[in-house]
This record gives structure tokens, sequence and C-alpha cells, in this order.
């Protein structure tokens, strides 16, 4: 059963690549096909009882180290898989209208198919070593996207450092696998949860290593989910095609970091220590992208902040305990974030590639259906009462104040920054003049890209009451514990500020009031990792080069030679030319010879 | 079956035979050609008949030098899970070498012989049981990739070809030194160069401790420079750069993995002890080598010295997984080493292709290939990926076990050397974005992509032999399986 939901991707993937490329409708077709079966065989899991019909085989196996792959099919893999296929096939039928002018669209299937099939692979996985295979395998078809149109060297650059920035973290959690392995000895995660439940850590092993271990795997997350500080890759992947941007780094990909928490929770709540950090990392980011995004004037670099900023508020949640929440808000948020960057999609094609929110505005006018749903995106995503995101955000919200009063406060005010820079995207963008002649041009998109809105649409604005947290489990805090209706009234209070305040300070500004060249140069992030990290390894290695080649090389290299001289002036000397001299040596020779075997024999 | 028997004997005689026909006038290319696809016929055939036990198979054997109570030495070859398993290797990248070997080169036959017989050397050393014969065959290998480097080579080829002499000279040497002191601290009258005898011999008695102290050092070293262990290293950059392509293809992706094979049959099983006593030393050596090695290579400027450094730079992957002695680590090694093998064939020979599309070996005269020549891209990306210890090919396979392996034994040294899977990522994916990516330069001559499956095919085999790996690796561990299993009971 688990083979049908993992394996028709990568069928595709190989069959473009192999023999269909020429064959543009027919790539797409196969790629868009794939999908739907994997849909279908998600829906299917989450039809049947858990664990029917699930296989593994054999991946490696030497004594002391079993590898599978193999599936598991709890509902909170059924839920991933079903986020992943269903937005996932919605973003396929979106690119079809997006990029059907590119003459590497067959191109594009395949690596989008490739990358379904390594985030299916994640989701599935039933051990830390399969997870790993994939996770580098979602790394790689998100550098390869990022890179699709590899001509443009920003985005050769962009590819290129999403992949290293992903390593740095797939480097902690080699590390933390490889330390859970060595503690619990075991690679599998029902195993692991047995062996935790029954005997919790074993003796030996300080709750310093554990924390080490957990924050390991954490830093897994970090690369994966963009936390800061490395976060640098994620804005510049803006640079891949817009529904790339959908689906990999706004619904799926980067959500995975977070399902890799919850998957493993039950190791990372050994250790209070690890938990604290995730905690303050998360909110850290929450915080911290959300002050970048206010500054922004790329559409899609403004969603790319939103996506950190709400990474940064399911990390906090993982890292409150709040798992439950975590994932109610991963599947809400890939509800209303690949609405908005679609929607953005659907802006930036109908504007012929312009993507600066300062050169559009009243765009309501020319493309109705696109400024609808990226009304009710931003909507879910500010916390409007009663959308899905209103219900995700207010229940990790609500277990924050349960657990920590600063923290809570932080993701109080990140809720209302939210409300004022997506107000401002709008309000920009979609509302008052016309900013520049080429706005009167612009054209609604056709079906192929507006139905998938549409149904998005619909997702983010009923998400919320469906049901999804209570498929995943338990909330964390219980409504009926205090200060659940001074919670929500507190958050709508902020989306009410918010909103009011981007609409009174953007609805009439014709270029941008405000300059905080802090925020909207991001930090100096880049910078920092420039003078911190890029440049001092530059040099290094160079040094080390140098080193290398003058000193290791040349020392060596003059060493053999002078003694390979100095042997050739011996023998030299030795060979007088003379028959006679040569005999003798030969005789002597011999003699030693004899002498050292009959000697070695004769001991 | 009976026949079985000889085919590792036929195996080393084919491309001798073949190289006495070239000589002879036989059409040259076409007789090397089909001389290592049978080659590569008969280790599949090996393959599928050899049994999953212990101990050598198929093994035959013939007297050449006999002194009664003292010296005997015998021309014995067989195969086991683990020398097949470098067969399989070597007749995988010897195909290819031959098919990627120019068409019109000066001095055809002469080129195309010390092809093969660097093929036949590599052969008969994995084959060979004997200690003797295994040395001779290795240097039997090393003297026409001499030649072909310093009559065929690029830049600055005396002097690579003269270092490397040098180099592999003075290693063979110290290795025979070694090699002879291990045949002499057998015990008295028992002595043999059949591994089979010394491997009997050994699990009932040890090496005494001090001659291990003294053994394992020489061993250690002879073998290391044959390696490129660091600081011996230096010959295996310049040499690769100025090599030809299938002398590089065939160095860096099998020769050099006889050092470790050799460590395999003979420090890593017998010498315990002086593991011990040496254990820390090398460890940081391996250290350097992925480290200090991958940094130097993020400083190269030319793509071939850039391949170069990194092929020495994993070999400090495989130390690591010898040095574990652990089951999963040595299992882990040797799926590398083949891998590693594989994807080395793989980018020296593109590297090439690149080289005379592009007419530069600079990194920064390139750019922007992929556009013309979407294939050459693919595949060498593909390999740079399987460098880089990407999932789904072999290398990734190898390091995850050889992480796995070191981890419980030596945690520190690890831990350093997963950091080498930034470093690697870090140059290859710069190698990668300045050749084919960004905005397409302008070169002496118009850039072609290759011409199909016609061109294309040594690569493609060389991929799929990676994928096949990386994707299912219990075939091969299968195959390794009782040979590691021999080691780590003793």
């Amino acid at each position: 059963m688990n083979w049908i939901v993992l394996l028709p991707p990568l069928i595709a993937a190989v069959l473009i690549t192999l023999v269909l490329h020429p064959y543009k409708k027919i790539s797409v077709f196969t790629s868009i096909l794939a999908c739907t079966i994997s849909l279908g065989g998600a829906l299917a899991l989450f039809f049947s009882s858990s664990n029917e019909g699930l296989s593994s085989f054999v991946w490696a196996a030497v004594p002391g180290l079993k590898i599978t792959i193999g599936a598991m099919g709890d509902h909170l893999a059924v839920l991933m898989l079903l986020v992943v296929t269903g937005v996932g096939l919605l973003i396929h039928i979106f690119s079809y209208g997006y990029m059907e002018q590119d003459p590497s669209l067959s191109r594009f299937y395949a690596k989008l198919s490739l990358f379904m099939f390594s985030m299916l692979g994640i989701v599935l996985a039933d051990n830390l070593v399969m997870m790993f295979i994939f996770w580098e395998l979602v790394g790689l078809s998100s550098y390869l996207l990022i890179g699709f149109w590899f001509q443009k060297p920003s985005a050769a650059e962009a590819a290129k450092k999403a992949f290293i920035v992903n390593r740095i973290g797939d480097f902690g959690f080699l590390l933390g696998i490889l330390g859970t392995w060595a503690i619990f000895g075991s690679i599998h995660f029902t195993e692991l949860k047995e062996i935790v439940a029954t005997s919790g850590v074993p003796a030996g092993f300080s709750s310093g290593i554990v924390a080490l271990v957990a924050f390991g795997l954490f830093m897994g997350c970090m690369g994966k989910s963009a936390q800061v500080p490395l976060h640098v890759w994620l804005p510049d992947a803006m640079e891949g095609p817009t529904p790339v941007s959908a689906l990999i780094h706004a619904a799926t990909m980067v959500a995975a970091g977070v399902y890799m928490l919850c998957r493993v929770f039950f190791i990372l709540e050994l250790s209070v220590s690890a938990l604290d950090v995730i905690m303050w990392i998360g909110a850290i980011t929450s915080i911290f992208a959300a002050l970048i995004a206010l500054q922004q004037n790329d559409i899609k670099r403004i969603l790319a902040y939103s996506t950190l900023s709400q990474l940064g508020y399911m990390v906090m949640a993982v890292g409150i305990g709040a798992t439950t929440e975590a994932m109610f808000h991963l599947t809400t948020h890939a509800f209303f974030k690949a609405l908005l960057f679609l929607a953005a999609g659907s802006v930036i094609h109908g504007l012929h590639h312009e993507q600066d929110i300062w050169k559009m505005g009243n765009l309501k006018k020319y493309m109705p259906v696109t400024f609808w749903t990226f009304l009710i995106g931003t909507a879910a995503l500010t916390g409007f009462p009663f959308l899905s995101g209103f219900f995700s955000k207010e229940s990790i919200l609500f277990a924050a104040y349960h657990q920590n009063i600063v923290v809570f406060s932080i993701g109080i005010f990140t809720a209302l920054l939210t409300a004022f820079y997506m107000t401002r995207l709008v309000v920009v963008a979609f509302f008052g003049k016309e900013r520049t002649h080429e706005v009167h041009h612009a054209h609604e998109s056709p079906l192929v890209m507006t139905v998938p809105l549409i149904v998005l649409a619909i997702l983010s604005l009923f998400g919320g009451v469906i049901g999804i947290d209570h498929y995943i489990g338990e909330h964390k805090v219980a409504h009926e514990a205090g200060g659940f209706y001074f919670v929500m009234g507190l958050s709508i209070t902020c989306f009410l500020a918010g909103t009011a305040g981007a609409l009174f300070i953007y609805l009439k500004a014709k270029a941008e009031p405000f300059s905080l060249p802090l925020l909207r140069d991001k930090f100096y992030s880049d910078e920092i990792y420039e003078a911190c990290l890029v440049k001092p390894q530059q040099v290094l290695a160079k040094a080390l080069s140098w080193f290398d080649y003058w000193v290791v090389g040349g020392v060596f290299v003059r060493l053999t030679s002078i003694s390979a001289a100095g042997a050739g002036e011996i023998l030299r000397l030795l060979q007088g030319g003379s028959l006679q001299a040569y005999v003798v040596m030969f005789i002597l020779g011999v003699a030693l010879l004899c002498y050292w075997f009959l000697v070695r024999v004769a001991l | 079956m009976n026949f079985l028997n000889y085919l590792p004997l036929a195996m080393v005689v084919f491309p001798v035979l073949a190289c006495l026909a070239i000589a002879l006038g036989a059409p040259v290319r076409k007789t090397a050609l089909a001389t290592v696809v049978l080659n590569l016929a008969l280790v599949l055939v090996v393959a599928c008949f050899i049994p999953h036990t212990q101990g050598y198979h198929f093994v035959t054997s013939f007297p050449c030098i006999s002194l009664p109570n003292f010296f005997e030495i015998n021309l014995t070859l067989g195969v086991d899970g683990l020398s097949l398993a470098m067969i399989l290797l070597t007749a995988v990248v010897s195909v290819a070498a031959v098919a990627v070997s120019p068409l019109n080169v000066r001095r055809e036959a002469e080129f195309y012989i010390c092809v093969l017989l660097i093929s036949c050397g590599a052969m008969g050393a994995f084959l060979s049981l004997d200690l003797f014969f295994l040395y001779v065959f290795h240097e039997v290998a090393l003297i026409p990739t001499f030649l072909l480097i310093g009559i065929w080579g690029g830049q600055d080829r005396k002097f690579a070809a003269t270092q490397m002499t040098i180099y592999l000279a003075a290693g063979s040497l110290i290795l025979l030194v070694g090699i002879l002191g291990f045949y002499f601290a057998l015990p008295e009258g028992a002595r043999s160069m059949d591994l089979r005898v010394i491997h009997e011999i050994l699990s009932s008695g040890r090496i005494p401790v001090v001659m291990q102290n003294i053994i394992y050092p020489l061993l250690i070293m002879g073998f290391g420079i044959l390696i490129s262990l660091f600081p011996f290293h230096h010959w295996a950059p310049a040499g690769y750069a100025a090599a030809p392509a299938p002398a590089a293809m065939l160095h860096a992706g099998v020769l050099k993995k006889f050092g470790l094979y050799g460590l395999l049959r003979l420090v890593v099983p017998y010498l315990p002890e002086g593991a011990q006593t040496f254990g820390n030393i090398l460890l940081i050596l391996l250290l350097v080598n992925i480290l200090y090695i991958g940094l130097v290579t993020v400083a190269q400027k030319e793509l071939n010295l850039m391949l170069g450094f990194s092929s020495v730079m994993h070999m400090g992957y495989i130390f690591l997984g010898l040095a574990s002695g652990t089951p999963i680590g040595l299992t882990g090694a040797v799926i590398l080493m083949v891998s590693h093998g594989l994807s080395a064939a793989l980018l020296f020979g593109l590297a090439s292709v690149i080289r005379e599309k592009t007419g530069t070996t600079l990194l920064k005269d390139m750019g922007g290939l992929a556009i013309k020549a979407p294939m050459l891209a693919f595949l060498f990306i593909t390999g740079a990926l399987a460098s880089m210890g990407t999932p789904g090919l072999g290398n990734f396979a190898g390091e995850v076990l050889i992480f796995f392996g070191a981890w419980k034994v030596h945690p520190w040294t690890t831990f350093f050397a997963i950091w080498g899977i930034v470093i690697s990522a870090v140059y290859y994916l710069r190698a990668v974005r300045s050749i084919f990516f960004g905005e397409l330069k302008t070169y002496p001559t118009e850039v072609k992509d290759f011409k199909g499956l016609a061109e294309t095919w040594p690569y493609v085999l060389l991929v799929g032999m990676l994928v096949a790996i990386g994707i299912y690796p219990a075939w091969l561990i299968k195959w390794i399986e009782p040979s590691i299993n021999l080691i780590t009971n003793l």
C-alpha cells in the first residue's frame, strides 16, 4: 500500500527524464497522474485501519545495524501525506498554466515529481536513516528546482546556498541520529518509542548527552525549516519558479522539519533544556522574520519571510510540547500559504514577471479571482476570526500562554506584525491607483490556475473546523483551562490593530513612508554570514592550499629528490667502471644474502 | 563447476594476450574493448556462481619458486566476496576507461597496451592469494600508469610523472619491507606467502606485539603513500591533473584502492595491537585528510586539481571505516571503495571531456555549459552528487555505514569527519555552478553535447553501477559479508 503512495512520482520522474522529455504534454500528464495516484493511495491509507498492508524491505543489514525502507501508517503520517499530495496535486495543475511557455517544461515536471517522491519518503519514513535518506533527496530536489532557471546567476547562487546551508543542518541531524542509535540501540521509531517508554534513558548517559542528541536532531529541522540562524537560504530560494516556492518553500518541504520534530518528540521530550532551546529559537525566528517582512517590497520575499515567521510559530509550539497544535498549524498554513504563493504567482504571471508591490496597485480590478483568493489567504494567515489560521494560531498561543509568558508575548506581538505586513501587501498591490502603466495590461489567469486557487481558498476558509487537530491527538492544554477567552480576545485585538494600522498608513501612500534600513536589509544576516563564515573560510582555504603546495609538497618532494640524488651519488662512487669491482661487489652481495637467509633459517 | 576455477586466471591472461595481439597488429581499439568487455562478462559469471560462504573460491595455483623449508612462491588466484567487489570495480572502470580512450592518439598501440596492462595488473592484484604476486601485480600496473602520464599527459606531465614515480616507488619499497617483515614475523617453519595459510596460522596464534609495532607503521606508510594519506598525498592531484583520462580513471578509480585492499587483507585483521599503539596517529592523519585536504580542495581553481584533491579527501572516510574495525564500518569502507572508484572514474572521464569542449581547465573561464550540453551536465552533476554523498548513489551508503561503524569506537573523530560532508558540498556545488550554470561563456569552438548513447554509454555504465549500489546496497553487502566476518571474528 505504501508503495502506491511513494513510487508513482519516482517512476514519473525517471520516465520523463529518460524517455518522455521531448513530449511536453505527455510529461506534464504523467507527472500529474503520478501525483493523483499518490493522493489516491494516501486517501486509501486514511480510510483503512492503520498499518494494514504496509510493507518494507531491507536496504542494508550488517550485524548490529538494520536499515529498512518501510512506512508508518499512523495519523501523523497520514495527515502529512494528505497535505503533501493534496496541495501537491493542486500545485502540479497550477504549474501547467504558469510554466506552459517555458521551453524546459518537461524538466520542470520531472524535478517536481522527484520532489514529491522525496517528500513522501520523509513522511512515510519508519526509521531515522530512511528519513535522512529522503531528507537529503528533498534537499537535492529543492536545489534543482531553485536553480531551475540556472542561466540566471542569482538562481544558480541561491540554489547552491540552499543546499550548503541545509547540509550544515544535516550535519547536526546525522550526529543526532548516530547519538540516538548509540544511546537507545535502535533507529526505528516504533522500537525507539518502546525502549523510551519502558526503560527511559539507559544508565551511563548523562542528561547533557541526551540534550546534545536532541539538539542535533533539531539542527536538521533548523536547516530544513529555516530557523535562525540557518534561515538565510529561504528568502533567496524565491529565485525558483513561483509554484515551487508554493509547494516546497511554503507548504511542504520547509514544514518537514516540524514534522520530523513531532515524529521524534518522544526523544526531545527527554531533555527539558533541548525543548527550551527549540522553543526560544522558534519564538526568535517568528518575530525576527515578521520584523523583516515589514520592509520588503518583493511580493514573494514578503511571503517568504512570513513563511519563516509561521515556521517559527510551529517550532515554538513543539518546544512548548504542543505537537498537535504544531501539526494543526502546519496543515492550515500549508493551505493558506500555498494559496498566497499561487495567487502571487498569478499576479506575477499577469504582470509579466513584475514582483515589486510598489509597481502594482488596483489589481483587484484586473484580476478579481486572484484578488479574492489572495484576500482569503491573507485573512486566514493574519488570524481573521474563525478562518483556518485563526484556530491553529490560537491554539499555539493558548498553549504558550500556559507555558511561558514571555514567549506568549512574542507570539502575540508577531501576530500583530503579521496582520500589519500582510495588510500592507494587499493594500499596496491590490488597492489604490495603478502605480505603473503596465498594470493596465494585467490580465486574469486562465482556469487551470484559478481553479486551484479557489480550491485552496475553500480549504483556507474552513480548514480550521473540520477536525484536523482532533485527528492528530489531544491539545496540550484543554480549553477549560483558564484564560481561553482572554487569549482569544487579545489575538483578535492584535489582528484588528495590525490591519487597521496598515490600512491607515498604506491606503493612501504613494511610496513607502518609512525607511528602516535594519529591517530592509534583513538585520544584515547575509553580510554577517559573509564576514564571519564565508570570508574566513575562503582565507583559511587559500592559506592551507598555499601551505600544502609550498610546505607539504615542497619539503617532501625536495627531501625525496635530494635523498634519491644522494643515493645516486653513492652509487656513482661505487661504480668505478672496473669489471673486477663489480664482480667483487656481486659476490659480496650474494654472500650477504646467503648469510642473512641462513641465519634467519637457523634461528 | 570446473571451468569456473580457471576464470580468475583468464581475467589476468586475456589482457596480456590482447596486448600481444595488438603488438602483432590486431585492430587496436576493437581488441582492447573486446577484452575488457569479455573480462566484465567473466566477472559477472563469477558473481553469479560464487557461493556466499567464507573463504576463497575458484582457486588455482601454479608453483613458481620453491626453496624447500624457506621460500615458496606460487601464482595462486582465487575469489572471495571482497575481491569479487574489487574485480567488479576493476572490470567496469576498465571498460569505461578503454571506451573513452581517444580515437586518434599518437602511438595508438602503445597507449592501449598501457591501459590494458593497468587493468591486468589491478585484476591480478585483487585476485592474488599470494602476497608476492599481490605486490608484483600492483607494480605491473604502476609502470604503465607512469608511462601514460609521462608520454601522453597534459600540462606539466614530466614533473607530475616524476613526482608520482618517486612517491609511489618509495611507497612500494616501504611496503615491500613491510610485507617481508610480516612474512618473517610469522612463526618459524609455518611461514607462507599464501593468504589462506596466513589466516590459518594467525587464527590460532598472533604476531608478537613487538613485531606488530614494527610492521604496522611500515605497512601503513607503504599502503598510505599509495592511497595518498596525508602527508604523502602530494603526488595525487598533480598526477591526476596531468594524466590522460583513462590513466586517471584507472588509477584514481581502481589502483588507488589496492592500498586499501591491502590494509583490509593484512593490517586490519592481523595487526590489532599495532593498530592500538599507533591508532591515534592514524585517526589524526585521516582527519587531516578529510578537513585539511577538504579546505585545500575548496581553494582549487582548476577542475582537474580540484577533483584530484577531492579524491584524496575521500580516502579519509575509507580510512575511518578501516580504523573502526567494526563490521559496520568495514562494510561501509568496502562499499565506499567501490563507489568512490566508480564516481572518481566518472568525474575524471567527464573532466577531460569538459577540457576538450571548453579548451580550459580554469573554473572561472567556464560557465553555462548546461545550456549547450545538458547530457554532459546531467552526468557530471550525478558524479558530483555521488561524490558528495547524496542518497540514491553508492557513496552515500558507504559513508553512512562508516559513520555508524566508527561512531561508537571513535565518536570525536567521527564528529569532525562528518563536517566533511559540508566541505565537499561547498566545493562540488561551486564547481557545478561555475562550469554548468550562469550565462554561456564564449569558447574557442562551439560547444556540442554528447551524441546520444553512442557516446555516453561508458559514463552511463558507471552511473548505473552507482545507482545500483545506492538504491539497494544489500546485494553488495551480501557479497562482502563473509569476508568481513572472517576479519572481525579473528
